[in-house]
């Protein structure tokens, strides 16, 4: 079991800054993401649009601003857990104990929910009867590519992940790539690559085409696909591969007992504490009148929060505030050689 | 002020008069429409107010970017009256344009 003052859910810029924010206060925390990486929606949705509203920086892209806030925390040492997502969390004598996907166990006394929208999730087809079949035959990622060799593969998506594999599979399996549009969006030499492919027969494209439907049975032996005017194909397949992006799930948060409001959890914006003692809510996850979602107000959020969040994990402590322009204290934290 | 309305896929609709300026996606979260869950909040990067705009209004609306096709790509369901509700700002214009939300969002 993993014992810090805070467990921080969610590695976008406000669960950054918070790191930070308790760093400077002498506060130790431990960061999860269900994500591959750090940086939440900045880096994951977009990583080089443009971003003009943080303070003292006129532009700055969802990539550089993660990777700022980052080389800003690293005196911290931050532990950011990956991959993993918070399953349950459970009161135990004045501690909040939580467990994750990985079965990774943490006990604090808070928590600090920076969760945006939700985790990210595959999008999936818009057809029931596949659930079923998703990990033998049907996938929405691949990390096993071997499964993938002489097969007749059905890839669904218009962008560079469905493009990328349609090219890597066509080596060694019939790939048909259907979209539900005749444009897609993929690196120059990536398109230039498909039309050659295409044109010496190595892979079959259908569009504008969207999943109709499968055969009945224990296994996917075709698909049918159909167009906007209904028409429809049916095409052998033993694989369905769909790349639709990600799309933010709540999960889990909402069955912990705190009140929300839609997809948003309600928060005392004195402390940005939920209902729950210890539970505070930052960044777009959290609603109160008049709340913006917008990273600046994430940070403020993050630094009201991590004044309670010292509080509780030092309860014989006073707490003072402190500049970081003047402080002793925080520059020894920071780790500042003067 | 226009009015905008909103069919969900049960055929309970809603007409809802909207500011010009804001969008048919704001419209539906300030006036609690459901069908339209706008997760990004219109940053017109997770097709999560995805709409099905009436036949004959979709040559009236300005015709979609590629950022908002691409992002439709994404959509659950998407068809060739597709839009991103973020996407279509109100105006004198659009005065009684109807969208149909579609089943879900995701």
């Amino acid at each position: 079991m993993i014992k810090t003052d805070v467990v921080i859910i969610g590695a976008g810029p406000v669960g950054l800054f918070s790191v930070h924010q308790l760093g400077i206060k002498g506060l130790k925390s431990e960061v999860i993401d269900n994500l591959d990486k750090a940086g939440g929606q900045c880096i994951e949705l977009y990583p080089d649009k443009p971003i003009y509203d943080i303070p003292a920086v006129p532009e700055c892209s969802g990539k550089s601003l993660t990777d700022n806030l980052l080389e800003q925390i690293k005196p911290f040492k931050p532990k950011i857990h990956l991959n993993e997502r918070v399953q349950e969390i459970k009161e135990d004598k004045g501690l909040w104990i939580l467990k994750t996907s990985n079965n990774k166990t943490f006990a604090t006394p808070n928590i600090i929910i920076a969760g945006g929208v939700g985790s990210f999730e595959p999008r999936k087809l818009p057809l029931k009867e596949l659930t079923k079949f998703e990990g033998k035959s049907v996938f929405y990622s691949v990390t096993d590519k071997t499964l993938f060799k002489n097969k007749k593969i059905s890839i669904f998506g218009g962008g560079d992940s469905a493009l990328d594999w349609a090219l890597e599979f066509s080596k060694y399996s019939k790939v048909t790539l259907i979209h539900r549009r005749n444009e897609f969006r993929g690196a120059p030499h990536t398109l230039k690559e498909l039309e050659k492919l295409k044109a010496d027969g190595k892979i079959t494209i259908k569009t504008p085409f969207q999943i109709d439907s499968i055969n009945e049975g224990k296994e996917i032996k075709f698909i049918k696909i159909k167009n906007d005017d209904e028409k429809t194909e049916k095409i052998e397949t033993d694989i369905i591969l769909g790349f639709f992006g990600l799309i933010m799930q709540l999960g889990p948060i909402a069955e912990w007992g705190l009140n929300m409001n839609k997809k948003t959890i309600q928060v005392n914006t004195e402390n940005f504490q939920t209902n729950k003692q210890g539970i505070y809510a930052v960044g777009d996850i959290c609603s109160y009148p008049g709340k913006l979602k917008l990273i600046l107000s994430g940070f403020h959020e993050a630094a009201l929060a991590s004044v309670e969040c010292f509080k509780r994990a030092r309860p014989n402590e006073k707490y003072r505030f402190q500049f970081t322009t003047s402080s002793k204290e925080i520059h020894d934290r920071l780790g500042v050689k003067k | 002020m226009p009015k905008i309305k909103y069919i969900e896929q049960n055929g309970n609709s809603k007409t809802i008069e909207v500011d010009n300026g804001l969008t048919v996606m704001e419209g539906a979260i300030q006036n609690n429409v459901p069908g339209i869950d706008a997760d990004c909040g219109g940053s017109m990067a997770c097709a999560t107010c995805h709409v099905y705009v009436e036949d004959s209004w979709l040559n009236k609306l300005p015709k979609a970017e590629d950022a908002e096709q691409d992002m439709i790509d994404m959509a659950y369901k998407p068809n060739k009256n597709s839009r991103l509700s973020c996407q279509i700002v109100v105006s004198d214009e659009i005065d009684g344009l109807t969208v149909t939300t579609p089943e879900k969002q995701t």
